[in-house]
């Protein structure tokens, strides 16, 4: 059932891995792109099958290519993780103890606030109280570039967030790490860093995913409680209906 | 960046347009990776008998020499994506340790296994201090998907300092160099918008991911430089693929320069 490896999985592997993460659009390009110039047969629309092939090759060295949901546009994004630990070992054999260490407290800063954001103010403060050995807070704003570059966090007018490519890679380490603390999306149940919660009961969805749920109602309510929902209903228009992994199903909606 | 090649022409047009404002260059410090305590001696590699690594392997389960491969090829994958040439001694320290018997037959596996399923292999550029590089072994391409970043302005500076010590007939002195980067408005006293340290990234950076090879002449007050092509150069790209460039950017045929012409057509 499984096609064969070749070297248009091959190609795409390679570039996939030297971007550590892609949209689908530039994915689904991609594969297009890879199947010519190799001259294999091009299946329009099965780029799933055919990063199966690839994954079943990825599969005994614990890696994968997974799809997910940007948590900013909800776009679906392809990203090759490693599997292997529950601990932040990829980044482990490029990253110093303590640049691992700022990572690990930046994560606990980004994962106890309310908005998934953490200041850079409040992350440079930690960097001085680093067990391991300190940082100045001139090397722990090169230490910060460093993470953004290899996508490990995201920046926003000077606040930090974890990037899609860490949230798909990481997702089980940090629901098993924190797990009274860490929110699930009551819409599509994945991990939801940034996310807009109920007042009343607490219940929390991505910023997409509340987007699309409320799509059909005029007075948005919370799913759970039935509570007026407070916020402001992120931009439909901006969110690609194709995005999301996990569709909501009718059914679904209708349960809630 | 691009999947392994310098894809000249495509990345010089880039290079060309407008380069968006990046912040200043990294600071690496060293990496510590995997610690051990342990005083083996992981220079040396066993030299043994094919019927002593069969014993060796056999006293091993397939399921610890699988473990150990596949660390392996995580280990090369993670030190390659950042462009950090691999030591046989790291790989011996960090990942084989306790196994060195059976070294060669991890290695080999290791191989294997990337080139089905990442169609990459290991070259080795350095054979007295064992160290390789990965290297794609798909057939090269033109125009590959290419990431709009400080990679690819990176590597379009790469590109044209490696035509230039071509088109000086492979090797060129640090003046030369700067004096020609300095049409191009890079200038190895200032912060450059986009490069940060362009000396530190020409001198140090480059040459340290294999891509050029930079040597004091001898007995030169202040110490001058000679700048050659880099093993990793040589092998991801080709003197053809750099001619060719050139050519693009001159609007001249190939063979308007003869000898490295010649040169080039000799070296594929």
């Amino acid at each position: 059932m499984a096609a064969q490896m070749s070297d248009a999985h091959r190609r795409f592997l390679q570039v996939l891995m030297s971007h550590g993460i892609m949209e689908g659009a530039e994915a689904r390009k991609l594969h297009r792109c890879c199947c010519e110039i190799s001259k294999a047969y091009y299946a329009q629309d099965k780029l799933d099958d055919f990063v199966s092939t690839i994954n079943n090759q990825l599969q005994p060295l614990f890696m994968q290519i997974r799809k997910g949901m940007s948590e900013v546009d909800g776009r679906t994004h392809y990203a090759l993780v490693n599997m292997a630990e529950t601990e932040i070992t990829k980044m482990a054999s490029d990253y110093a103890e303590n640049e691992l260490e700022l990572f690990r407290k930046t994560m606990d800063l980004i994962i106890l606030s309310e908005n998934g954001f953490a200041s850079s103010t409040d992350i440079l403060n930690s960097a001085d109280q680093l067990k391991t050995k300190k940082m100045k807070k001139k090397e722990a704003e090169q230490v910060l570039k460093i993470f953004v570059d290899d996508k490990w966090l995201s920046e926003r007018n000077g606040e930090y967030t974890l990037h899609t490519r860490c949230i798909m890679e990481m997702e089980q380490y940090i629901l098993s790490t924190y797990p009274d603390i860490a929110k699930k999306c009551n819409i599509c149940h994945s991990l939801a860093i940034q996310s807009q919660a109920c007042e009343t009961c607490g219940t929390g969805m991505h910023l997409p995913c509340v987007g699309k749920y409320f799509k059909t109602q005029s007075r948005p309510r919370c799913p759970q409680c039935n509570d007026f929902w407070p916020y402001e209903i992120p931009d439909r228009s901006r969110i690609d209906s194709q995005s999301s992994s996990r569709r909501v199903s009718r059914r679904e909606l209708q349960s809630l | 960046m691009a999947g392994r090649r310098l894809p000249a022409a495509e990345i010089w047009g880039r290079f060309n347009g407008c380069w968006r404002h990046w912040m200043s260059q990294r600071k690496r410090s060293r990496g510590s990776g995997l610690t051990q305590g342990d005083d083996e001696d992981f220079s040396v590699v066993p030299t043994q008998s094919p019927s002593q690594v069969q014993r060796n392997l056999e006293s091993r389960s397939q399921e610890e020499i699988n473990r150990k491969v596949t660390e392996l090829v995580q280990f090369l994958l993670v030190k390659d994506q950042k462009k950090i040439p691999i030591k046989r001694v790291d790989i011996l320290k960090k990942v084989i340790r306790e196994y060195k018997d059976v070294y060669s037959e991890i290695v080999n596996r290791a191989g294997r296994t990337l080139q089905q399923v990442f169609g990459l292999q290991m070259v080795e550029i350095d054979t007295k201090h064992h160290i390789y590089i990965l290297t794609s072994t798909l057939p090269r391409v033109e125009g590959e998907n290419l990431k709009q970043d400080i990679q690819t302005a990176k590597l379009g500076l790469l590109i044209v300092i490696l035509s230039f010590i071509f088109m000086k007939g492979n090797s060129a002195k640090d003046s030369a160099v700067w004096e020609f980067l300095r049409r191009l408005r890079v200038h190895p006293g200032e912060k450059h918008e986009v490069f940060g340290d362009v000396k530190k990234l020409v001198m140090e950076e480059f040459v340290r991911q294999k891509y050029l090879e930079i040597t004091p002449i001898p007995l030169t007050d202040p110490p001058e430089f000679n700048f050659q092509w880099g093993p990793r150069a040589a092998k991801e790209t080709s003197k053809k693929d750099i001619l060719s460039f050139v050519a693009k950017m001159q609007k001249k045929e190939p063979s308007f320069w003869i000898s490295q012409y010649n040169e080039a057509k000799a070296n594929t």
